[in-house]
């Protein structure tokens, strides 16, 4: 008979006005695995962070070995031997490795960083992690830096671990070892909780599976007596055939011509190498890969916003017939050379919109420039920011409230909306549909189709294969900053993307 | 022994939530309590250190600040001078304003201003007489500007290449620009003194013209312009709502093809610019002289006035008023009192400290413990 | 210079260097646990009244005074004053989460106007002279080591200060010694470099930024506190300590965020700060203008550690920042 490691019941907690859990009831076991699944927003992470002490809930009890307990603070969960290693990992960038895994712990003796050091070896060598304990965390990789965040956890003796979206970072290979490493403790007596939103993961690595949507607590199956479309309805509330439509592209012509490009970050690495790809006017090309292979880098490099030091990106201009170069120009002198570039970037309210401006002054960030006069013109970002509210059925309590106060999928209508606003002529989306509930992301499909038939070339970077195999013509997959391959959506399957995605990730990247 | 005592632990007493926007009347209300509280704190204290009757003391400040008599308001000679006081600090304020708005903490305003004024007096000694005082004058105003600019840009172009921590570098500059004041004295004025007396006493060269028999009347109208300027600049000009942009993200202004580096400078050049130009107001419009400390800390009481009408050119005019009130007040009121002007400083720090802290109770939300677990 | 001038100057040297140890040692450790108090200059000059206004009751209640009584009472008169002082800051900046520089300079200007307006009051009931003077307590700061005047040069160069001096020197090695050697300093850095890390880590942040803010603010107390009693052998005249609190702060950074290297940067500034009469020949303009150099090598180290970019050199990367836990 298992034991309940933990129980939470009735939990709630807001956020000013927004519910991010509602009335959850969860139990985890020791000796099991248990996936917590549910789509971005659907306050998994918020749930988690309430059981790691940083936030507490605002009603609700939380069981830890059948007693209730009062998780305060951090350390209280620490007390309580339950570990979170959060998605964006809470590491001093110029402390070493040892001094973060010790870092705020009360132990006994002298403070004697070799020692440490040793233990922390030992640790690794018990679970088979590789690390480095004196090496700076400003100087690792994202794996490196994750290994360093369980052993962090598993140092301060916890037997309730907490992993978000463990993999997002990780290549496939790096993804199974992490898994062994978790059955491998599992096998140990320990409770280990794992926080994701893909399915093949939870079905294999999981005991149960605990459903979360739009905050509110579905249910609890079990692994084994579950498979993908129950879990997916679970998830988005019914059975989803996407059935998104597409159209046959139309005159089709090469847009935009990518030639040997090459990134280097801020840090020196590589981060785009040898790309080379054509988009082309009237069709989608979906770019799909793990999470941080490059995508970013790609389309900011289009934008003009990332440094290029080798490779060309041309545009083929339909008005003058004229072939312009990108490489290097800022965006400003992008849009004075006549090209119609649209970027709807992944981080919106970081980057495409400002938080704190209402929607008028968002639309503005386009076009105020307009004109000779020193003046601002608010009349015409007026019209522009009611006709999307309108025509987006964007829910917000009028054109003058500040876009933080709205909803994720109305934020992305009022960016989406302004971003086509300008008629484009390429149009790139990076991840526009992440957080959104199902309704709004069909919204964005529609745009894009529709921009699609107007000519525009769509440039679509998503992270889902169902969407991205029924919305795009041609599907590009991207590893580790190198094209591993250009597939036609209309005959790929998920398996050979997949493969794909990984292909290059085992190559020179790994290791 | 560690587990027991959480699981015994109960919750936290006080528990602190961020909150949606509050309503401008809420929020007014928290504020002008905070201003209640201030005004409570400051009579007690005068009551422990003085054994004075506040209401006595605060009415001698308001007579300080007004003039004696009610009746003749109107041509009151401490009235408008008490006016002037506020309205330097007000462009000041203003001058700092864009700068913070683009969440750049310069607080090098002191030493700008001084510039100005240094540049100023330098200016009226050197080139007064030598030309028509209407040129001169555009002259000195002119170089006072470009001078102050000068000063504010050199931290803002390492801030934007090198990202320089801007609050420190600024910090540093006053005291380069304080020495530099003295030392220019001690070139001018061999005796050793540490001001140079009236400059241009007899000839008058580079004073701004009297009006309605007051030489400062001119830098009023001046400030009147400066905060229709400012408000129309910040809310209704392109340039502003580039700065709102950058201070709000850089990233969304490096999308939008904004050219960061650039807001950066131009803006910190604007407020530098400002602080020349209150600096020529300071020397060639009221004191007609220079010493070290001609500014008095207002260029360090400006940025608190800015961050406590959160950057609102037009609540930054009573915000001003008040310290000045606060100030001038207790200036006059002390030496019927005998005690040391200095109180007025105490009394201002107190009104900072209150408005400040306002800020929390309408950003954040205080939830006390439930007595009873409900239903 | 003759040897004479020599010894005399790297004394006084010393001697000023202490007051700006001690402030820019108490700011270090603010600083490392993210705070940037701008109040230095208010809460050295409250530590420095506050050591004044004991020296007033003590010396008033008695009718001989005892060196060591007043040196003690003194010390722990500035100690509490400036902790009640940076009590002030951090309540607003920690609990209430008010913006640090808005908050330092409102600090800034109640300390040096409440040491102003309790200075005024002692000196007017002293007589009114403009200068409040305790000569018996500040001979007891001075009173160097007694075999120091039996050793020559050696003596007069290393052992004829007070005996804050060398406590000044002892706590910034404490100082460095804990912040880089202990689990209390990795601690403490963690939260001016991280705090939702240190927090996640099960640190308190707001203990840590509390506790180090008050310390902190107390050693820069002692720095007022040192500069009236020792350098000004315990007399009082307003405004003398804003310039060297600004100074103290300038020498965090000349420092790198490092005490022992605050230690030789004291002596550098205190030197540049008193060298001017040493300089024969040297008009008083001249040496006015050599008063500019602390701050501009502050400002070209500044300048340099932000161009090199280097990790290990830069602030502590929240410094300035308040933090909310459950911020997003």
């Amino acid at each position: 008979m298992k034991k309940a490691a933990i129980e939470l019941k009735n939990i709630t907690k807001t956020f000013g006005s927004v519910v991010a859990n509602k009335n959850v009831n969860l139990t985890v076991n020791r000796g099991e695995i248990l996936s917590i699944l549910g789509e971005n927003g659907s306050g998994k992470t918020t749930l988690m962070n309430m059981i790691s002490g940083i936030y507490f809930p605002d009603e609700g009890q939380i069981f830890v070995d059948g007693e209730e307990v009062v998780i305060r603070s951090p350390k209280d969960a620490f007390d309580l031997k339950i570990g979170m290693i959060h998605q964006h990992f809470k590491l001093v960038d110029v402390f070493s490795a040892a001094e973060n895994i010790i870092l705020g712990l009360n132990e006994e003796g002298k403070y004697d960083i070799k020692k440490a050091e040793k233990s922390i070896k030992e640790i690794a060598d018990k679970y088979s992690f590789e690390v480095e304990p004196a090496k700076k965390i400003h100087e690792m990789s994202v794996s490196e830096k994750q290994t360093v965040e369980i052993i962090k956890v598993l140092y301060r003796g916890a037997d309730i671990l907490i992993l978000d979206e463990p993999t997002a970072v990780l290549t496939p290979q790096e993804a199974q070892k992490l898994f062994a490493v978790l059955r491998r403790m599992r096998d140990d007596g320990k409770a280990i909780i794992i926080i994701t939103h893909k399915l093949h993961e939870v079905l294999s690595l999981s005991d149960r599976v605990a459903v979360l949507r739009k905050g509110e607590y579905i249910g609890t199956v079990e692994t084994a007596k579950t498979n993908e479309a129950e879990l997916t309805e679970m998830m988005v509330g019914k059975k989803i055939s996407l059935n998104i439509e597409r159209s046959e592209p139309e005159n089709v012509e090469d847009r935009l011509i990518v030639n040997d490009l090459e990134c280097i970050s801020r840090e020196g690495v590589k981060v785009l190498d040898d790309i080379t790809f054509t988009a082309r006017s009237g069709e989608i090309l979906g770019i799909a890969g793990i999470a941080g292979s490059g995508q970013r880098e790609l389309l900011e490099a289009i934008a003009g916003l990332q440094q290029v030091q080798f490779g060309e990106i041309s545009y083929n201009n339909p008005k003058t017939k004229q072939v312009e170069n990108l490489r290097n120009k800022t965006p400003m002198q992008i849009r004075e050379l006549g090209v119609r570039l649209s970027f709807v970037p992944e981080d919106r309210l970081g980057m495409g919109l400002v938080g704190n401006m209402d929607i008028i002054d968002n639309m503005m960030l386009r076009s105020y420039r307009k004109g000779k006069s020193v003046f601002l013109e608010r009349k015409a970002p007026k019209d522009l920011a009611q006709h999307i509210i309108e025509d987006l059925e964007v829910v917000t309590p009028g054109a003058t409230t500040p876009v933080r106060r709205l909803s994720g999928g109305n934020v992305q209508k009022v960016l989406v909306g302004r971003e086509i606003a300008a008629s484009p002529t390429v149009l790139m989306a990076a991840y526009p549909v992440r957080g959104l509930d199902i309704n709004s992301s069909y919204t964005i499909y529609n745009l894009l189709n529709e921009q699609k038939k107007k000519g525009v070339a769509v440039i679509f970077v998503g992270e889902d294969l169902d969407v991205l195999i029924e919305l795009c013509d041609r599907i590009m997959v991207i590893g580790s900053g190198r094209i591993t391959g250009i597939v036609d959506g209309r005959t790929a399957t998920k398996e050979e993307i997949g493969l794909l995605m990984t292909k290059s990730s085992g190559g020179e990247n790994n290791g | 022994m560690a587990e027991i005592k959480v699981k015994s632990a109960k919750e936290p007493l006080i528990h602190i939530t961020k909150r949606d926007d509050m309503s401008f009347s809420k929020s007014a209300l928290v504020h002008l309590i905070g201003i209640v509280v201030a005004v409570i704190l400051s009579a007690l204290l005068i009551v422990a250190v003085t054994g004075q009757n506040p209401l006595e003391l605060f009415k001698a400040m308001y007579e300080g600040v007004i003039g004696t008599s009610a009746a003749n308001i109107g041509i009151n000679k401490k009235y408008t001078e008490s006016i002037h006081i506020a309205a330097i600090l007000l462009c000041i304020s203003l001058a700092v304003t864009p700068a913070f708005k683009m969440k750049f903490w310069n607080i090098g305003a002191e030493g700008q201003v001084l510039m100005g004024c240094l540049t100023s007096a330098f200016c009226m000694l050197e080139f007064g007489g030598r030309m028509d005082n209407t040129a001169l004058l555009i002259l000195t105003v002119l170089l006072s500007i470009l001078v102050g600019a000068v000063w504010a840009v050199i931290p803002a172009i390492c801030k934007a290449y090198w990202n320089t921590n801007e609050t420190l570098f600024t910090l540093m500059m006053n005291y380069v620009a304080m020495t530099l004041v003295s030392y220019f004295i001690m070139v001018k004025d061999r005796s050793g003194r540490s001001d140079l007396g009236i400059l241009n006493e007899r000839t008058g060269y580079g004073y701004l013209p009297e009006l309605f028999g007051r030489s400062y009347i001119f830098n009023i109208l001046i400030v009147v312009g400066m905060v229709v300027f400012m408000f129309i600049y910040l809310k209704y000009s392109k340039q502003g709502y580039e700065i709102s942009v950058v201070g709000e993200s850089e990233n969304t202004a490096r999308y939008i093809g904004i050219n960061v580096k650039k807001v950066i400078i131009r803006t910190v050049a604007i407020s530098g610019a400002i602080c020349g130009l209150v600096g020529f107001m300071i020397v060639a419009g009221d004191k007609h002289s220079l010493k070290p400390d001609i500014v008095g800390g207002q260029g360090f009481t400006a940025i608190m006035v800015s961050w406590m009408s959160k950057f609102n050119p037009i609540v930054m005019i009573p915000v001003s008023m008040l310290i000045v009130f606060l100030s001038v007040g207790s200036k006059f009121a002390t030496s019927a009192f005998k005690v040391d002007n200095s109180i007025g400083d105490i009394l201002t720090a107190i009104v900072i400290f209150s408005i400040i802290a306002c800020e929390f109770f309408t950003r954040y939300k205080i939830n006390f413990r439930k007595a009873k677990k409900e239903g | 210079m003759s040897f004479e001038m020599l010894i005399a100057f790297i004394q006084q040297s010393l001697r000023l260097s202490s007051t700006l140890l001690l402030g820019s040692t108490g700011e270090i450790i603010t600083e490392k646990s993210g705070n940037l108090n701008l109040g230095t200059p208010g809460i050295m000059a409250g530590g420095a009244i506050s050591g004044i206004v004991g020296a007033y009751f003590y010396t008033g209640a008695v009718e001989t005074v005892n060196p060591l009584l007043g040196v003690l009472i003194t010390l722990l008169c500035g100690l509490i004053g400036s902790l009640v002082v940076t009590l002030i800051y951090c309540f607003l900046t920690i609990t209430l989460k008010t913006n640090q520089n808005v908050t330092g300079l409102a600090l800034t200007t109640f300390g040096v106007g409440a040491s102003n307006f309790i200075g005024s009051l002692i000196n007017s009931k002293m007589g009114g002279t403009g200068i409040a003077a305790f000569p018996e307590i500040g001979k007891a700061y001075r009173a160097s080591l007694p075999f120091a005047e039996n050793l020559g040069w050696f003596g007069d160069i290393f052992l004829s200060y007070g005996f804050m001096t060398y406590l000044a020197i002892i706590i910034a090695l404490v100082v460095a010694f804990v912040i880089t050697k202990t689990r209390i300093g990795l601690n403490l850095r963690a939260v001016g470099e991280n705090p939702a890390t240190a927090d996640a880590a099960g640190i308190n942040v707001d203990k840590y930024k509390y506790v180090a803010t008050c310390l902190g603010g107390m050693i820069s107390g002692l720095g007022g506190l040192c500069y009236v009693m020792d350098f000004a052998a315990a007399n009082w005249q307003n405004n003398i300590l804003d310039q060297f609190g600004w100074l103290a702060v300038a020498l965090v950074i000349f420092a790198v965020w490092r005490p022992n290297i605050a230690i030789i940067g004291s002596i550098i500034f205190g030197a540049l700060y008193v060298i001017g009469p040493f300089l024969l020949g040297l008009s008083n303009k001249d040496q006015e203008l050599i008063k500019i150099l602390p701050y501009l090598v502050t400002i070209i180290v500044l300048v340099i550690i932000s161009i090199r970019d280097k990790k290990e050199n830069q602030p502590p990367a929240s410094l300035g920042l308040s933090y909310f836990r459950e911020e997003r």
